[in-house]
């Protein structure tokens, strides 16, 4: 059974559709590479799946659960509990980082763990000390995040969400806005992750990692998901002629070694 | 002109002046903080999903922002007693209206700061599992005050200052003190220069921890 589910999805946004009716079960412990141009909606569905997005129709579940009523009218309706409680089980890390700036590293983790969960102070804080320790940031816990490195951030960012104890980790280009020689560390991280059987939703333009870590790949293109499969199915061997014109577009793109680090 | 000063008298007033710049600190504090949670409280309003809410604290803030302090403490003093059979004490009738009156001023100052912050604070929060209410409180409202601290130390001032028009109602503050030490020995010079360097020291107080908690917050950013 899938852990997280979207059925026929679609958003608009005032005139414009942007997802199209979307598709997508991720089973439990599955890491799904999300490929698509810019523009093509992959940022929507992800934050269709927590709820940042309204979906305009369609339905979300959660380990199978749907979320959401829908009223006689057929349309969906989510109560704000209800919402709140799907947002503690899917964890989200953001291109930006977006940590909190006035927190030291030890709080950005602690914080929802302390207001959300209700855990005690020193229960949250043995929780974000072990994930810290995860993300390879333990002696960092009592700077604040402006002294980081951009790769740090993203980590600490990663140890805040895992801190909730999430189903789901959904990443939207969590690598975009690093310089180069930090991305490494970051998808390590990723990577890890992946391997300990964590359910992970990956949007990322760094198509060997794609390779290396996902179990599938999917392409959306203009809001529909048009090829899905294997690395291998996609990246190399790919049917249709957008996901090739997209693989042309990425000219840097070489396949990497299995036994090449991410 | 040569006026011959002399301030050995005002010593035999020093409990007079102690009680009366007491009053004034005591009035103002309350002032300071019944008006910031106001404050926050209207700014959360403002930035509402809810129309309604938002309605609310616009009403609000162009109501009390535009009268005057002194209009709307005499208002509070002599209309309610009127309209409610009710009179308040001086010192209730005061801190009602002057927090009223500066909520609206600490509103705008933390609407402009919360509306500066990056909108993925507020999306790093929900996607957290945040309710509103924490969003606001724990994330997105410390940040806003580190960030207007100045504007909000100008307002804690102005509050200070303003709290000398509850003299009008003879509420015995530093300044109503003042006047009656001035009244019983006719030596209005010595009792006003005393009370107004006593004030500014006050108030010089009040700007020195602004300065340390900007210094101190500055560390985090
Ligand atoms: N809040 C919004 N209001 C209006 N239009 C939006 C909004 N969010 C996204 N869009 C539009 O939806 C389309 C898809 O955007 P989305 O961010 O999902 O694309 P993306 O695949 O993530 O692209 P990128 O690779 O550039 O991040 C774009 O045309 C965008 O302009
Ligand atoms: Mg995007």
């Amino acid at each position: 059974m899938s852990m997280i589910a979207a059925r026929n999805i679609h958003k608009s946004f005032q005139s414009q559709d942007v997802l199209k009716g979307v598709d997508l079960d991720i089973g439990k412990g599955e890491t799904v590479v999300l490929l698509g141009a810019s523009g093509s909606g992959k940022s929507t569905l992800l934050r269709c799946l927590n709820f940042l997005e309204m979906p305009t129709s369609g339905e979300v579940c959660l380990d199978g659960k749907r979320v959401g009523t829908p009223d006689a009218g057929g349309r969906m309706r989510y109560s704000e509990t209800e919402l709140c409680q799907l947002r503690q089980r899917v964890g989200m890390v953001f291109q930006q980082f977006n940590l909190f700036p006035h927190l030291t590293v030890e709080w950005n983790v602690m914080i929802a763990q302390r207001k959300v969960l209700g855990r005690s102070e020193a229960q949250a804080r043995e929780r974000a000390r072990y994930y810290l320790e995860k993300v390879g940031l333990a002696e960092k816990i009592n700077e604040y995040p402006a002294r980081l490195s951009g790769g740090q951030q993203q980590r600490v960012a990663i140890a805040r969400s895992l801190a909730m104890e999430p189903d789901v980790m959904l990443f939207d280009e969590a690598t975009s806005a690093l310089d180069p020689e930090l991305v490494g560390e970051v998808l390590q991280t990723m990577k890890n992750l992946s391997g300990e059987g964590m359910t992970m939703l990956i949007v990322t333009h760094e198509l060997g990692f794609a390779y290396n870590v996902a179990h599938r790949i999917v392409f959306l293109h203009e809001g529909t998901i048009i090829e899905e499969g294997t690395p291998d199915e996609i990246l190399v061997h790919p049917k249709s002629e957008r996901t090739k014109a997209f693989l042309r577009g990425h000219t840097v793109f070489r396949l990497p070694q299995p036994e090449e680090t991410a | 002109m040569t006026y011959k000063w002399d301030f050995s008298f005002l010593w035999n007033y020093r409990h007079v002046l102690a009680e009366g710049l007491l009053n004034t600190v005591y009035l103002s504090l309350t002032v300071l903080a019944c008006g910031l949670v106001l404050g926050a409280v209207l700014a959360a309003a403002r930035i509402s999903r809810f129309a309604t809410l938002r309605a609310v604290g616009s009403v609000y803030v162009e109501l009390f922002r535009n009268v005057p302090a002194l209009v709307l403490l005499f208002w509070f003093f002599y209309t309610i007693p009127v309209l409610t059979g009710i009179q308040n004490g001086r010192f209730l009738t005061a801190a009602v209206a002057f927090s009223l009156y500066s909520g609206a001023y600490f509103c705008e100052i933390l609407r402009g700061g919360i509306q500066s912050i990056d909108r993925g604070q507020w999306e790093a929060s929900i996607a957290l599992g945040m309710t509103f209410r924490t969003v606001f409180g724990s994330i997105i409202l410390p940040q806003a005050i580190r960030r207007t601290l100045p504007a909000l130390t100008n307002e804690a001032i102005e509050v200070f200052k303003i709290s000398a028009v509850a003299a009008t109602i003879a509420y015995p503050d530093a300044l109503y003190q003042a006047k009656l030490i001035s009244d019983t020995e006719y030596r209005p010079v010595e009792v006003y220069t005393v009370i107004a360097v006593l004030l500014t020291a006050i108030i010089l107080v009040l700007s020195g921890l602004s300065y340390a908690l900007e210094y101190k917050f500055s560390k985090s950013n």
